[in-house]
């Protein structure tokens, strides 16, 4: 095992010489106290918007260009601006749902910065007006339950939150709630229809977003983790500082978690628009490089939903139009290395079978299509494959996901690259999430399907030849 | 006959009323049940109903659905291996294998003294620390087939003291001190525009609400 700089107290974070705009107090080992968040500029940045206007405050967002973290990338500030003017209450969401396959981000800044998402909550319902907030946090992770929990009771019992926030008549409350294992709840509105007590299945938009109607019918604001940490050192610092940061259209740092076949996985804050694929797997300052000098073979650039890249996207930067352009997604910041020993339909068919079961029913060419698609990857696999199994797949995948499905460019086979999004027919875009893997792979890897392959197709049964004698009846 | 103990009773009152609506509380109900019990029993299901104005087909509607929660009785020690990609690209299937032949059962199975269950899950939100697994959803990283088996033995001897039975989430519960909070109430109840937007009309005509 290589030697890590991992920071023991939070497992898998590394810390480097990056920007440091969520991730500046994971080197202290109590960064989850309120003692040591007020010695570091805690709550200033609340105290600095309680000085302005809201609206001023929801304008500072809107400059600084703060994308969505949790997977699709929409600016939070203009989110915030598509609520019904005069429509009370409204409410905040926190989704800390994280569940996509290879990311963890939202754990460690729940684990390990509770008071910096907390402020990031309070500095949202200041600045839209909102009743109260909800922080729903995935049911597995009792540790960051703990942790926002005594985190929530210190702020209760400063005044940071709950009636006249540091004596002022801004008042709000933080419900502390949490999940009980399903995928899903991850997309906002599965998340409203669970947090109101049901099956956590995604309601149909548009036209209606939860901005317009959400929780108890009313508007609400779903914001990722990651987003909402940002906003305490963007109201410190000014969006012109944040915008330092990064690319013009993906402004400031974003955490990315690599796993797999490198020397030095880890949870890194890197600098949107700047590092690229290279940089992060082979830089001394990231992963330093493929584990015993093997070649790539693939990766996954944004969370189990992504369509997948190969050596030749290598150079590319983290993003998120960019990486859209070349046919996959940044997503929820989860990469995913593949070297040269991975069978490429093994790794397909894990991701797939995932799909398959946390699909939530709803809509049938997902429930009925990722099972199809899970049990035929696993005859090709088990060596019971069909030679018309390939073009099934690819049938079934088109069922949910209809006409080019994203993926990355083959120079190898003179192919270009489809762009992000795919379509869909489903309501919600889990379906669609599982063609990522069969697309991907079988465009690029054919050839290890074919191998795998050993039986014939079943000979059609042929029809029976017409009588051209009455039928005798009775 | 309350299900609830009167501790736990209390803890449900006092959820139940951090929500706007009493159905919220249904999945955090279902998981204080699970903590006195290790498992969601019927009798726990239709007191949830009567707190939460709801009814039994309701709560098993609603927890039916997540996978965390047990309708039935299972090991004190859910051991859950991650198989998802990250994880079986660096050995989580060898690993649950190896889980599944040192406790002689397959995974969604239960040991015969009760003391263990194996689950095959999804990912756990710990990829760059594979393979790794859960003990009651407290996790075990960067495991070896050793490791697990040290673990195994640990647990057996009550060594295991960081890892709470099963159905015990987080320890620490949030708590809202009388008086402190902004006061939760229904929506039909909070349509009034809240009092600090009206800093928008003095500094600017107009403003967004």
């Amino acid at each position: 095992m290589p030697t890590h700089d991992y920071v023991p107290h939070a497992p898998g974070y590394v810390d480097n010489d990056g920007p440091k705009i969520v991730t500046s107090r994971f080197v202290h080992e109590d960064s989850h106290t309120l003692e040591r968040y007020e010695a570091t500029n805690g709550y200033d940045g609340l105290r600095r918007a309680l000085d302005r206007t809201p609206a001023d405050v929801h304008e500072e967002v809107r400059d600084a260009v703060v994308l969505g973290r949790g997977g699709a990338g929409f600016p939070a500030g203009v989110k915030w601006g598509f609520m019904p003017p005069g429509k009370f209450p409204y409410y905040l969401v926190v989704n800390g749902d994280e569940s996509e396959p290879g990311t963890y981000k939202d754990r460690l800044l729940m684990e390990r910065d509770p008071h910096q998402l907390i402020e990031g909550c309070l500095i949202t319902c200041y600045a839209l007006g909102l009743s109260q907030c909800f922080l729903y946090v995935r049911g597995e992770m009792p540790a960051a339950q703990e942790n926002l929990a005594q985190a929530l009771n210190e702020a209760y019992a400063k005044g940071y939150v709950g009636k006249n926030i540091m004596g002022t008549e801004f008042s709000v409350d933080i419900t502390l709630t949490w999940g009980a294992g399903a995928y899903i709840v991850g997309e906002e509105t599965a998340l409203i229809e669970s947090l109101e007590g049901n099956r956590g299945m995604p309601r149909l938009k548009p036209p209606f977003f939860p901005a317009a109607i959400g929780l108890y019918g009313q508007p609400t604001i779903v914001n990722n983790v990651e987003t909402l940490s940002n906003l305490p050192w963007l109201l410190v610092n000014g969006s012109e500082q944040y915008k330092a940061f990064g690319s013009e259209a993906s402004p400031g740092s974003r955490m990315v978690a690599v796993s797999g076949h490198v020397n030095r996985p880890g949870v890194y804050e890197i600098e949107q628009g700047v590092t690229t694929f290279r940089d992060l797997f082979y830089g001394d300052n990231f992963c330093r490089g493929i584990r015993n000098d093997n070649e790539l073979k693939m990766f996954v650039p944004g969370g189990g939903s992504a369509p997948w890249f190969f050596p030749e996207q290598l150079d590319l930067p983290l993003e998120g139009r960019t990486v859209g352009a070349e046919g996959s997604m940044l997503g929820s910041g989860a990469i995913m290395v593949m070297d040269e020993t991975t069978d490429a339909v093994k790794a397909a068919l894990r991701l797939v079978r995932f799909y398959a079961r946390e699909s939530c029913g709803k809509c049938t060419p997902c429930r009925e299509g990722t099972t199809w698609e899970e049990r035929i990857l696993q005859r090709i696999l088990d060596g019971e494959g069909r030679p018309s199994d390939i073009d099934k797949l690819l049938d079934i995948a088109d069922n949910i996901s209809p006409g080019p499905y994203p993926v990355a460019a083959d120079p190898s086979q003179g192919l270009d690259a489809v762009p992000f999004p795919p379509k869909q027919t489903t309501i919600c875009p889990l379906g669609p999430s599982s063609v990522a893997p069969i697309t991907s792979t079988i465009r690029r890897f054919r050839h290890e399907y074919e191998a795998k392959i050993t039986k014939r197709d079943s000979i059609p049964v042929m029809a029976a030849p017409m009588s051209s004698d009455p039928v005798e009846v009775g | 006959m309350s299900y609830f103990t009167a501790d736990n009773l209390e803890t449900a009152h006092e959820i139940i009323s951090r929500y706007p609506r009493k159905k919220s509380a249904l999945i955090p109900l279902l998981h204080l049940a699970q903590e006195q019990e290790g498992w969601v029993t019927d009798d726990a299901m239709r007191q949830i109903a009567e707190l939460t104005d709801t009814t039994p087909a309701e709560v098993k509607g609603t927890g039916s659905f997540y996978e965390m929660f047990k309708f039935h009785p299972v090991g004190t020690y859910m051991i859950n291996v991650c198989t998802n990609l990250a994880c079986q690209l660096l050995g989580g299937e060898e690993l649950l294998a190896h889980a599944e032949e040192a406790l002689g059962i397959k995974a969604g199975g239960t040991t015969a003294d009760g003391m263990f269950t194996i689950e095959d899950v999804e990912c756990i939100a710990a990829c760059t620390e594979a393979p790794c697994l859960q003990v009651n959803y407290r996790y075990k990283l960067r495991l070896t087939t050793d490791d697990l088996d040290q673990l195994i033995d640990d647990i057996r001897n009550g060594r295991a003291t960081d890892i709470p039975e099963h159905g015990t989430l987080g320890l620490v519960r949030q708590h809202i001190p009388a008086g402190a909070g902004a006061g939760i109430v229904a929506p039909e109840q909070a349509t009034e525009r809240p009092v600090w937007l009206a800093r928008n009309d003095t500094a600017d005509e107009g403003g967004e609400a």
